[in-house]
């Protein structure tokens, strides 16, 4: 190995780090550890500033090894690693050391210990560093073919997208019939348009598109391989099929939420429905000209709220009342987010009752109304056709008992008039949201995705990565990631598209060096590597383990409990690491 | 038809940006025109962003760069579109880059001019809370980091000739004009903030501690002018009372716009949490009318902003506030529609979470383009269900916040900017595969 010399660039990230950190002091600490040929401070390392001085440092002292000591390799790594690459170095002779988010930010009020702190983590990384190889980056071929999960609206528009790019696509779909969700719903806001008007040309988009090859009633039993080469094994009835794709798209989309029996009288009075089911009867012409209809927004979502009502405003009788009402409630079940969309669907249905008996009363129950963007406009429309809102208190749900003449009686508190009111109505309808499939925990353990708290798949970075998935060649559209209305479906599922399409355009991708390596002098094909490898990048082949590099996402698990220490992590080496650790130690 | 295999997107913001992007690894040549003199538009003035928490221009910088050094990407900033036309698969459109008065190629971006440059100017980027000079780069990470003479502030002095070590300076630069022939075109220019002057009951520009929620973030931004304290513009006491106000020109049919602009509300429970964050000791106020935090987590971190961090939420539009003329605080009268009482609250800042509307020059631009917009100044889709990010120009698509309120946030653009790379690939690179 040629005598290391190694480039230290210690970021002022404007006051983020330079506020706290003395950092010309870092500069010129750095200078005096060993194999330190260069050394300097710049306002933003990031910024073209300071990606141009770190190449002209390159060439100039004829720098072998860079250290950035910055903020988090998450977000900043690639963009340093490039730099090197740029500079004619080997972009696995990068090192960085975080003093922002692991120093400056946290200890903000120390800034002589922050130094010192900053000072034994650039030391480290300068250790480790000094050991740092070349490493070659495993290039896969990747299939210009995709697989999507899903043939609701988003998988659809997701296939069609893709097709008329040139991909061949294979659209897998549980049920018998496409069009998911949107086929259930009757019209669609804010146009008013039938939903067979959007889902039915979709439908048949995908269906003349002979890239397209469409498998219904059919279910995923297995998933394996890696970006660019996934594997695939569907079962149709009888039939097994097995497809090779280069990318999937994942829109399995949401299911309505059904409040359980009891809840809301749900299930117990056959005039308590849910508004999906509203729209079905109204769709199918089975509503029967009612006097009123009374609509409760976030049945089921937004649950564990204690939001702003400040009871020592309340006379105090009332005050006790509704206490003890909100204490007796029972623990909800549903779900803590907001569904977004309930509030322009209760518009919607309310309208169409409006519109097609005039004389016809309908309420509408809410917390916020969240009529966002252009929606304000379809709830002026709602307004000026008289249909009454009311706000209510979520904590205290609303009692609903039978009357007589088959009616139902609904007492709620109205906020704003700050009385009880009674409801005499016919129909009942319980907004509820849009809610992850139990499903989805089968699909994330087969795709090896991750779902996030709300039961959603996660994104890759909530901001700026929405619709890609944390493993490489997966792509999430449609409500499968959290609920979203129509156009945003068809919004997410190009977007799907587009990013999976430059994978498949591009033919070939290189993966991270970062895999497991065996030596397979040692090895003694006892398999442990293979049964606690999280991401099947193990195989025993011929009494010895072997790596599949593209599965392999580093995690290390093999390495550490491989019994021979057979294994050993490209990039982090135990030479590197304990380096790193012996660093740590030395003052 | 042979169809240029090329594009151009109008507006170097996030939807700019990731359109651009998606389109050169898509294998598009792509331009990307910006009229300021650095990309990185409006989430580079963010101070941090829900929900990771991960200050804005940290996260942004790096896909700046990206755009930068993209083989395929190249970058007309300080330059405007004058004339498109042509149809999809073959446009022919005339930009002008407009004079820097800086060779981009000479200038090292060290900053020795600005330095020496006597004329002190409000700073856009900072929402005029900082100080710039006549000779200037928005912000430190600019793209790309060549100072730009501001020409109508410029006394012609010539001290930044004359200190410049790289001879960058040209005071007698000459506009250029360009012509570019592409495949496809999206607009990504993004919004402007409203200005409440007009909601005189308020007392913004009057009152020197009402700002607005632009100005906070410059405020609480640690590379903003204050380094990240929260300090009032009247006498630069750290405030402990803040009042945020939502709604203030969204939702108005009496100053402002009828629409909702969809991100209010969670940038100002945001803020609140933010600083809660910077001094657990102040208290927080937002007054609303609908709380509108809809979107994914959005509901689950209003929840903690009031559990954790004691955020009050207040259901009213408050009437009017009235400045101390001495100590410079406020007062606010309102009713809270919860508790229906008449109230007054004292603060020592008030933040207007404003109104996002179109760009001034929207209207010229849809004339160059000849698509259609609404009659606030937002694009028109083609149609908003089944094809939301279309004009009625096949060729020519949209993303971001030009395509009005129905976008929302940093993802939604991310999203639409994806989806309007999407269906210019639809056109443009059917034969490619």
């Amino acid at each position: 190995m040629e005598e290391p010399r190694i480039g230290v660039f210690v970021c002022h990230c404007g006051i983020n780090i330079g506020g706290v950190v003395n950092v010309p002091e870092v500069v010129e600490y750095a200078k005096t550890l060993p194999n330190v040929a260069w050394a300097e401070g710049n306002l933003y390392t990031c910024s073209e500033a300071g990606l141009s001085s770190i190449k002209d440092a390159i060439k100039k002292n004829g720098l072998n090894r860079v250290v950035v000591a910055s903020c988090t390799p998450r977000t900043h790594e690639p963009l340093f690693r490039s730099t090197c690459e740029e500079a004619g170095l080997n972009k696995y002779l990068f090192e960085m050391a975080n003093i922002r988010e692991q120093c400056s930010w946290v200890h903000s009020h120390e800034p002589e210990a922050a130094t010192v702190k900053a000072e034994d983590i650039v030391r480290m990384a300068v250790a480790r560093a000094r050991w740092l190889e070349p490493q070659d980056e495993p290039e896969v071929d990747v299939a210009d073919s995709a697989m999507v999960i899903g043939g609701g609206i988003s998988g659809l528009m997701a296939a069609v997208s893709l097709a008329s790019q040139g991909f061949k696509v294979h659209l897998v779909e549980k049920e018998p019939q496409l069009g998911g969700i949107t086929r259930r719903l009757g019209k669609i806001y804010p146009t008013l348009e039938d939903s067979s008007d959007i889902i039915d040309p979709v439908i048949k988009a995908a269906t003349s598109n002979e890239n397209i090859r469409i498998y219904t009633s059919a279910t995923l039993k297995d998933i394996s391989g890696y970006v660019g080469n996934f594997k695939a094994a569907l079962k149709r009835g009888t039939e097994e099929v097995k497809l090779d794709v280069g990318t999937i798209v994942l829109a399995s989309g949401a299911l309505n939420y059904e409040p359980p029996k009891g809840s809301f009288q749900y299930g117990v009075l056959d005039r308590v429905v849910t508004q999906l089911q509203l729209e079905e009867m109204l769709t199918q012409g089975k509503l029967a000209e009612p006097e009123r209809v009374l609509m409760i927004q976030c049945v089921g979502s937004r649950t564990g709220e204690v939001w702003t009502y400040e009871l020592s405003d309340m006379t105090q009788s009332f005050a006790a009342r509704l206490l003890s009402k909100i204490l007796g409630a029972k623990k909800e079940e549903g779900w803590p987010y907001c569904s977004k969309i309930c509030c322009m669907n209760a518009i919607k249905n309310a309208i169409r009752i409006k519109e097609q008996w005039p004389k016809a009363h309908v309420d509408i129950l809410f917390s916020d109304l969240r009529t966002y963007k252009e929606y304000e406009d379809f709830y002026r429309k709602a307004r000026a056709l008289e249909v009454k809102f009311i706000r209510y208190i979520r904590e205290i749900p609303p009692e609903i008992t039978e009357a007589p003449d088959k009616k139902l009686k609904v007492t709620a508190y109205d906020t704003l008039a700050g009385v009880e009111t009674e409801f005499l109505c016919d129909l009942v309808a319980l907004s509820t949201p849009l809610c992850p499939s139990k499903e989805d925990v089968m699909l994330a353990r087969m795709l090896k995705v991750p779902l996030g708290p709300d039961g959603f798949f996660m994104e890759a970075h909530p901001k700026l990565r929405p619709v890609d998935c944390q493993s490489d060649g997966i792509f999430i559209a449609g409500t499968a990631c959290g609920p979203k209305d129509i156009p945003e479906s068809i919004i997410s599922a190009k977007a799907a598209a587009a990013r999976a399409s430059i994978l498949m355009a591009n033919k070939k991708l290189k993966t991270e060096a970062l895999t497991a390596d065996v030596n397979t002098d040692l090895c003694i094909g006892c398999g442990l590597c293979e049964e606690l490898c999280p991401y099947g990048a193990h195989k025993i082949e011929n009494g010895k383990s072997k790596t599949i590099a593209a599965l392999c996402r580093g995690c290390g698990v093999c390495a550490a409990d491989c019994p021979r220490r057979a294994i050993t992590m490209r990039h982090y080496s135990d030479r590197q690491i304990l380096a790193q650790v012996e660093a740590m130690m030395a003052q | 038809m042979m169809v240029e295999k090329s594009a151009l997107v109008i507006g170097g913001g996030i939807a700019g940006i990731q359109a651009s992007l998606d389109l050169a690894n898509r294998g598009l040549k792509t331009y990307l025109v910006e009229k300021s003199p650095s990309i990185g538009g409006r989430m580079a003035q963010l101070d941090k962003t829900f929900p990771t928490m991960d200050c804005s221009i940290c996260i942004l910088a790096p896909k700046m760069i990206e755009c930068f050094r993209h083989p395929k990407i190249e970058l007309l900033t300080y330059s405007e579109v004058k004339e498109v036309h042509g149809s999809a698969g073959d446009f022919t459109v005339k930009v002008v880059k407009k004079p820097r008065y800086v060779q981009a190629d000479k200038c090292v971006g060290c900053g020795t001019c600005a330095d020496h440059c006597p004329v002190e100017l409000p700073n856009e980027f900072d929402s005029g809370m900082g100080v710039r000079k006549a000779i200037y780069i928005p912000f430190p990470q600019a793209v790309p980091r060549v100072y730009t003479v501001d020409k109508d502030n410029c006394l012609d002095c010539g001290l930044c000739n004359s200190v410049c070590n790289a001879k960058a300076v040209d005071l007698e630069q000459q506009p250029v004009e360009l012509e570019l022939h592409v495949g496809g075109i999206v607009v990504a220019t993004g919004f402007d903030t409203y200005e409440p002057f007009r909601i005189t009951s308020y007392g913004y520009g009057k009152y020197k501690n009402v700002v607005t929620a632009m100005q906070l973030e410059r405020l609480l931004s640690a590379s903003g002018p204050t380094g990240g304290r929260i300090m009032r513009p009247s006498d630069g006491r750290i405030p402990r009372t803040i009042a945020f106000l939502q709604c203030v020109g969204s939702r108005d049919q009496r100053f402002g716009y009828p629409y909702c602009s969809s991100i209010c509300c969670k940038y100002a429970v945001k803020d609140a949490v933010l600083i809660k964050e910077h001094r657990p000791d102040s208290e927080v106020h937002i007054f609303y009318i609908d709380l509108r935090v809809f979107g994914k987590g959005f509901q689950e971190f209003a929840n903690r902003a009031k559990k954790e961090y004691g955020v009050k939420f207040v259901r009213s539009s408050p009437g009017e506030i009235r400045e101390d003329p001495e100590t410079k605080d406020l007062t606010l009268w309102y009713e809270d529609t919860l508790a229906r009482t008449v109230r007054s609250l004292k603060a020592d800042l008030v933040v207007l979470s404003t109104a996002l509307m179109p760009r001034s020059d929207s209207v010229e631009l849809a004339k160059i383009l000849g698509i259609d917009i609404d009659r606030f100044g937002f694009l028109v889709a083609s149609d908003p269900v089944r094809h939301p990010v279309d004009t009625q120009v096949p060729g020519i698509v949209g993303c971001g916040y030009c395509l009005g309120p129905r976008t929302g946030d940093i993802p939604d653009s991310v999203m639409q900017a994806g989806a309007a790379a999407a269906r210019l690939s639809e056109i443009l690179m059917a034969e490619s595969v």
